[in-house]
């Protein structure tokens, strides 16, 4: 019997963002990674295209992780006060971008300096090839003062740099836009503000082949539901020809999951959870490729073997 | 799919007789079309419309139930293909394989193991759903035993997997009480299948590796009378499996294509433990009705039932926590008093944050209609009225000395107000969760 035609072509596609930039390019990265492209409901390829595979960025912070269970912490445990060295491990874990997460430089945390920053950023470059995504920490005053600096200081590396907020995005966009890095736009899973934050981007001349937007995460259990339709939503909507929201989402995986109880619990507390040593990785790995389905870009990881079942499970599907 | 006025007004008999209470035949139907009449007010109505009617009123995805009294799944019924645009109605059952070669200790064992697998998340119990008996052993009566013992010692629904048609029914004569789902069902063995179904009023499953042939079966075991069926397509490769379901959701939504109008059900084609669980999970969220898994142990299945949990949460309502006073950790007279909303993923995230701090306190979740800080604070349903009535309705004061309350970063603009209503001195805590442990833990101490 012959089945109805399903086949659902999509008026629009999601912008391609190139990160990195090598030496032909400007930079000095061993290869870009490029993200987005997709015109199509995630891994529906009879429809149109999938785009390029989603890409997965390993996080390394400024300052050692406070809260990391030693399932997790054991990978790293050498590496937590240097971050070059950590970068370099994150590659023989296979990720695809180093993501560097400015905690430290939080007035609540180390305050650590605009050139003690940028010579951490210049370090990791030093140390390894791959993309490198910039974050700062959330604190607006913080973020204006140094991400400036280390976006001077990395020009022509073209890094995916952020986050920017309806509050604060004018500095950043500007120095993003004139070192000539990618930006990630933030909202707080709310689909009308990360168009409005797109738009104001835009509106300050920053190209729309740049952008990735970042709607904050919600781990398996804690949210991972608004997050998913918010996703979902934006990607439909891309696909329909909005171009306000026709850009590659990054979401923080790693991070989330390894809050949960589930991945921090030890065995004596819950031991009707089974072991702990596998609980987390597999917590973050589904909380992966679950939200893969929803539509996502770029995933920010921390467990290595995590990063290993997603990697199979995208090849999987592809 | 819904029939359009129009379609509906070429099979009425268009005399305009009146006898529905409607003025013609044409206004009659446009009614039907918007379920706002019903076909039984026309006398006159041939047989052949009202089965047409009937069919095109039917869901478009068919309502399969397996198993009976509590733990009965229901799977199917569904109209959406994406949750934002409705919900998804019938939570995805979660089914763990049990083989009957194993020997009687290995067997009982891990019986005992899935009838244990629940946890409690958000205040709500979640466990699986079913057994899937596998006949690994080829042999008729050891599986019919082996159904016994099963039927007999779980709570869960049951699915009997085997190719063969006379293992088959030796093992359903034994439980068909319990309403098994007939797993093992093909182009080759369909006819003895289904008639055993039929006989003893059991949903069965369908096997095939296209969905054209998938489609043929449906209509072949709908014709022999078997209505409760349920669609498997089989395949090596996870990316084609997912995509099969994909297309049978499409076809049933978009198309009303009537053979593909069934729940589905998946194993897992990747056995490797960990891929197993994440491909049951993009599974639960892309349209099976049923995951047969052989993962077992905690750290596999409880992030199973939790994204299954999540993901058939309704999207439109917000959700709740009891609004009370809920106690983290050895809490005493001196422990640090916080309030936040009773939106529950507010509520959860605050109190992951607490526990994370390992400080003891006392979260005070003020109820806000399951509402945001922000949001309940720009409806009006977070001000120092609320705030100081779930105070006094808590009796936090008979529980600490000191009279400190921490109140949300985003709100630090009722500090004032709270002080002077409730007498208590505020402390503006972070705007985001994640700054409270460093908050209890400096700025309390
Ligand atoms: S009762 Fe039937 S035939 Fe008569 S007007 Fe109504 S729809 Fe037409």
């Amino acid at each position: 019997m012959e089945i109805a035609n399903i086949v659902d072509k999509c008026p629009g596609t999601v912008k391609e963002v190139i990160i990195g930039a090598t030496k032909d390019e400007g930079g000095t990265r061993g290869k870009s990674i490029t993200v987005g492209g997709s015109n199509c409901i995630p891994f529906m390829d009879f429809d149109g295209s999938p785009g390029h595979k989603p890409a997965i960025a390993m996080d390394v912070y400024d300052i050692p992780p406070e809260e990391w269970p030693e399932p997790l912490m054991k990978h790293y445990a050498d590496v937590v006060d240097n971050p070059a060295n950590w970068a370099k491990k994150c590659v023989e874990f296979g990720a695809d971008l180093i993501c560097l997460k400015l905690d430290g430089i939080h007035p609540d945390k180390k305050n650590i300096s605009a050139s003690e920053t940028v010579s951490t950023v210049k370090s990791i470059l030093e140390a390894v090839d791959i993309p490198l995504i910039i974050w700062g920490c959330e604190n607006d005053e913080r973020d204006n003062e140094i991400l400036p600096k280390v976006s001077e200081a990395t020009k022509g590396e073209r890094c995916l740099i952020g986050s920017v907020t309806q509050d604060n995005y004018k500095t950043i966009t500007a120095v993003c836009l004139a070192d000539g890095h990618n930006l990630i736009t933030q909202a707080p899973v709310d689909i009308n503000i990360g168009k409005q934050i797109n738009i104001l981007v835009a509106d300050l001349g920053f190209p729309t082949d740049r952008i990735v937007m970042f709607q904050t995460t919600g781990a398996l259990g804690y949210g991972i539901e608004y997050c998913y339709s918010i996703h979902e939503r934006a990607r439909i909507a891309a696909l329909s020809g909005d171009r306000q929201m026709s850009f590659p989402i990054i979401c923080d995986v790693g991070h989330e999951a390894w809050r949960s109880k589930e991945s921090k619990a030890r065995d004596d507390e819950v031991p009707q959870w089974g072991s702990f040593a596998d609980r987390g990785k597999m917590w973050e790995a589904i909380t992966a490729t679950t939200l893969m389905q929803s539509g996502v870009d770029i995933i920010r990881m921390n467990h290595p073997e995590a990063v290993s079942i997603v990697k199979k499970h995208i090849e999987n599907l592809t | 799919m819904a029939l359009t006025g129009l379609e509906i007004f070429k099979l009425l008999p268009k005399t305009n007789c009146k006898k529905c209470g409607r003025a013609t035949c044409l206004a009659f139907a446009m009614q039907l079309a918007q379920k706002k009449a019903e076909l039984k007010d026309c006398p006159d109505v041939s047989d052949e419309a009202k089965s047409i009617l009937g069919e095109a009123s039917a869901p478009p995805i068919k309502l399969v139930s397996v198993g009976v009294g509590d733990k009965q799944v229901k799977i199917g019924e569904e109209n959406v293909l994406f949750r934002h645009d409705e919900k998804f109605y019938n939570p995805t059952g979660v089914a763990i394989t049990l083989s009957d070669d194993l020997d009687d200790d290995a067997f009982n064992e891990r019986l005992n193991k899935i009838n244990n697998l629940k946890f409690t998340r958000v205040g709500t119990e979640i466990e699986v759903d079913l057994i899937a008996l596998l006949n690994k052993s080829g042999d008729a009566s050891k599986f019919a035993d082996r159904a016994k013992q099963v039927s007999e010692n779980t709570h869960l629904s049951l699915i009997l997997e085997s190719k063969s048609a006379d293992n088959m029914k030796a093992a359903v004569e034994i439980c068909s009480d319990k309403r098994p789902l007939i797993y093992g069902a093909n182009t080759e063995n369909w006819e003895a299948m289904a008639s055993i179904a039929k006989d003893k009023s059991c949903p069965m499953t369908i096997s095939a590796s296209t969905l054209e042939e998938l489609a043929d079966l449906s209509e072949k075991v709908k014709g022999v009378g078997v209505a409760d069926i349920v669609l498997n397509l089989v395949s090596e490769s996870t990316k084609e499996i997912l995509q099969g379901l994909t297309k049978i959701r499409r076809a049933a939504l978009k198309k009303a294509f009537r053979q593909l109008g069934y729940p589905a059900l998946t194993y897992m084609p990747d056995c490797e433990p960990a891929q197993e669980v994440v491909s049951a999970g993009i599974f639960i969220a892309k349209y099976a009705g049923i995951v047969v898994v052989n993962a077992c142990e905690p750290w596999q299945i409880m992030p199973l039932l939790t994204i299954r949990q999540n993901i058939f949460t309704d999207p439109q309502k917000p959700v709740q926590v009891e609004p009370k006073l809920y106690e983290v950790g050895q809490v005493n007279e001196n422990s640090p008093v916080l309030f936040t909303t009773n939106f529950s993923l507010t509520y959860y995230t605050v109190e992951g944050e607490v526990e994370a701090s390992r400080v003891p306190a006392y979260i005070l979740a003020v109820g806000t209609d399951g509402t945001s800080v922000l949001t309940a604070y720009s409806g009006d349903k977070l001000n120092e009225d609320v705030i100081a009535k779930a105070m006094a309705d808590t009796k936090i004061e008979e529980k600490v000395k000191h009279r400190k309350i921490i109140i949300p970063g985003l709100v630090a603009i009722l500090s004032a107000k709270i002080q002077e209503k409730t007498k208590w001195e505020t402390l503006v805590g972070p705007k985001e969760a994640s700054g409270l442990p460093t908050f209890l833990k400096n700025t309390w101490n």
